[in-house]
């Protein structure tokens, strides 16, 4: 296997405030890692970083085999960037825009295709600025893949999708992994990390507190079934590993249901765990009876 | 970990690149309604003012005299050259820093070079639609007296090629000025309407007191506007300039030098973005 991308130790400071703190991972080749974390963590940091866009204060990094800090245009024609922000308002249209920045690239898609891919056949001879928001973003995605990139970075690329649009998106990524793009992700939406990644890491504070796979992450303690009903109008609920039979031995309680935490619940734990000062490092989440979040009830 | 084969992009890109740009910057500029009128159109405006203004009085001396419109003809495509490059170019770069445009390329493998093709390629090509406007309007509606002689045209020739790429590199060296792209507009224009006002554009560069005269002799604006005065007013008003010369050679000096000073600053300061800012 591959790294495409290799981080060792990644520290980044602004002056006394300290962005990122000694931040580790890997993304091995054709694999989608998603990088989650509250706003302010340090997702953006890393993922500038990587491409280019900021220099690090220390730590070693590797893009592609090149230190990003120094990439040049070879390096810059193989890897696709989706910025977080919405890039200029101009006066051209999307087919224009991408048939000019497909000129950029040595291999690059075909602009129709791309088009067809983001889902704007209809808007293709409008002007990006006369574009709404969610349709504008279609166009950074699209400008993001049109050079055909073997890393794809995509830094919260469906803020302003509506949920058709999101469906769409996940389409166009996973026909990307499946030829073989090696691609980074942050978002804020946990189910469309679960939906695309691989693996994830989770950042808070400027430090990755887990890293694992997408059904592994938080361990297996996190994972554990809850299972919650109504008792005399109290609520009650109960984690168990064996959900069936605690729902047995209740009966048919009003209110009753068993829930397996999604990765959203399961991240909200470890991030607010971390947030409470209880985890330090790579630990799992303590599998509380806390969990309040709505969780997809089974 | 194994080393990634990263392929090298093809030889020659930088150029087709640039020529590729030129194409698509002067395509937007001329969908940019405002740049539109206060770059392209405003000086053939302000000649149209001042023609039908002064249409009754006539300018330089007795049996020499020459209507508003060809009295005015130099200045305005001196300060064609100014807005089309310089107040252009910084307003436009200022605004593609901020609003993301920049960042965008700089994540791309668009040379830094191909840019810079587009943007003077930019300016030369609405600069020289802008000239040619104003000289057809002059000629045709105002009926000024154009020059038939061939070294005259010579003359504006090189004037405008210099001047018009000094003032688009001096304009991407400002560039950098504006905090933002929204103060882009209220730091540049007043620069470029200050010297327009003191280098003999919209006063007449001999009615200025010598010391404001010698403050606009250090900027490239006043040798434009004497170059063209050179090509397109009578012999007789010689006398009226610094030094009773048109001077060519000077305007040749004094443009070069900024061209060359404006070529440092750019090769210097600009970024695609500001890292960390």
């Amino acid at each position: 296997m591959t790294s495409v991308v290799s981080v060792r130790d990644l520290r980044k400071s602004y002056g006394n405030f300290t962005a990122l703190d000694g931040v580790s991972f890997d993304i091995e080749a054709g694999e989608t890692f998603a990088l989650l974390g509250p706003n302010g963590a340090g997702k953006s940091t890393t993922i500038e970083i990587l491409e280019g866009y900021r220099d690090r204060t220390s730590g070693e990094a590797s893009v592609l085999g090149v230190d990003p800090g120094k990439g040049g245009l070879d390096w810059k024609a193989q890897l696709g960037i989706v910025l977080q922000s919405t890039g200029e308002s101009g006066n051209i249209t999307v087919r224009e825009q991408l048939t000019h920045f497909a000129g950029f690239y040595p291999n690059a898609r075909d602009v129709d295709e791309v088009i067809a891919a983001v889902g704007l056949e209809a808007k293709q001879k409008a002007m990006i600025r006369k574009l709404s928001g969610g349709q504008r973003r279609r166009v950074d995605v699209a400008l993001g893949i049109i050079g055909r990139p073997e890393l794809l970075f995509l830094d919260e690329p469906t803020t302003g999708f509506d949920p058709e649009a999101r469906r769409q998106f996940w389409e166009l990524i996973r026909s990307l992994k499946a030829e073989g793009t090696t691609i980074l992700l942050t978002t804020h939406y946990l189910d469309e990390a679960a939906q695309l990644g691989d693996r994830a890491g989770i950042i808070a504070g400027g430090r990755l507190i887990d890293i694992g796979r997408i059904d592994e992450i938080g361990g297996a303690d996190a994972r554990v079934p809850l299972v919650r009903w109504l008792e005399n109008g109290q609520l009650r609920e109960e984690r168990t590993t064996t959900p069936g039979a605690l729902v047995a031995r209740l009966g048919e309680p009003e209110g009753l249901e068993v829930i397996r935490p999604s990765l959203e619940d399961i991240y909200l734990t470890l991030v607010g765990g971390y947030e409470a000062g209880e985890v330090s490092t790579s630990s799992t989440g303590e599998g509380s009876t806390t969990v309040t979040t709505e969780g997809a009830a089974l | 970990m194994t080393t990634i084969d990263i392929p090298r992009l093809p030889a020659g890109r930088t150029l087709r690149l640039g020529v590729s740009r030129i194409g698509y910057e002067v395509k937007t500029y001329f969908r940019q309604g405002d740049s539109v009128f206060f770059t392209f159109l405003f000086p053939l405006v302000m000649l149209t003012i001042f023609s039908v203004a002064f249409s009754e009085q006539s300018f330089g001396p007795p049996g020499e005299e020459i209507s508003a419109a060809a009295f005015y003809l130099p200045g305005m495509l001196a300060a064609g050259l100014l807005l089309s490059g310089l107040q252009n170019m910084a307003i436009d770069i200022a605004n593609e820093k901020s609003d993301g445009t920049l960042k965008r390329f700089a994540g791309t493998p668009l040379p830094v070079v191909s840019y810079f093709i587009g943007k003077i390629g930019q300016v030369l090509v609405t600069g020289l639609m802008q000239a040619a406007l104003l000289l057809l309007v002059a000629g045709l509606v105002f009926r000024v007296e154009l020059p038939t002689e061939p070294e005259k045209w010579f003359t504006f020739a090189w004037v405008f090629v210099l001047g018009v790429s000094t003032s688009a590199v001096l304009g991407i060296a400002l560039s950098g000025l504006p905090r933002s792209g929204k103060s882009a507009t209220a730091v540049i224009i007043p620069i470029a309407l200050v010297l327009q006002f003191i280098s003999g554009v919209y006063l007449g560069f001999s009615q200025l007191p010598e010391w404001l005269q010698n403050i606009a002799s250090v900027f490239p604006l006043k040798w434009m506007a004497q170059g063209m005065r050179e090509v397109f007013l009578p012999a007789s008003f010689e006398v009226l300039e610094q030094g009773e010369s048109w001077n060519l050679p000077g305007v040749a000096i004094v443009c070069a030098i900024w061209l060359v000073v404006g070529l440092i600053v750019t090769r210097f300061t600009f970024r695609w973005i500001r890292k960390d800012s």
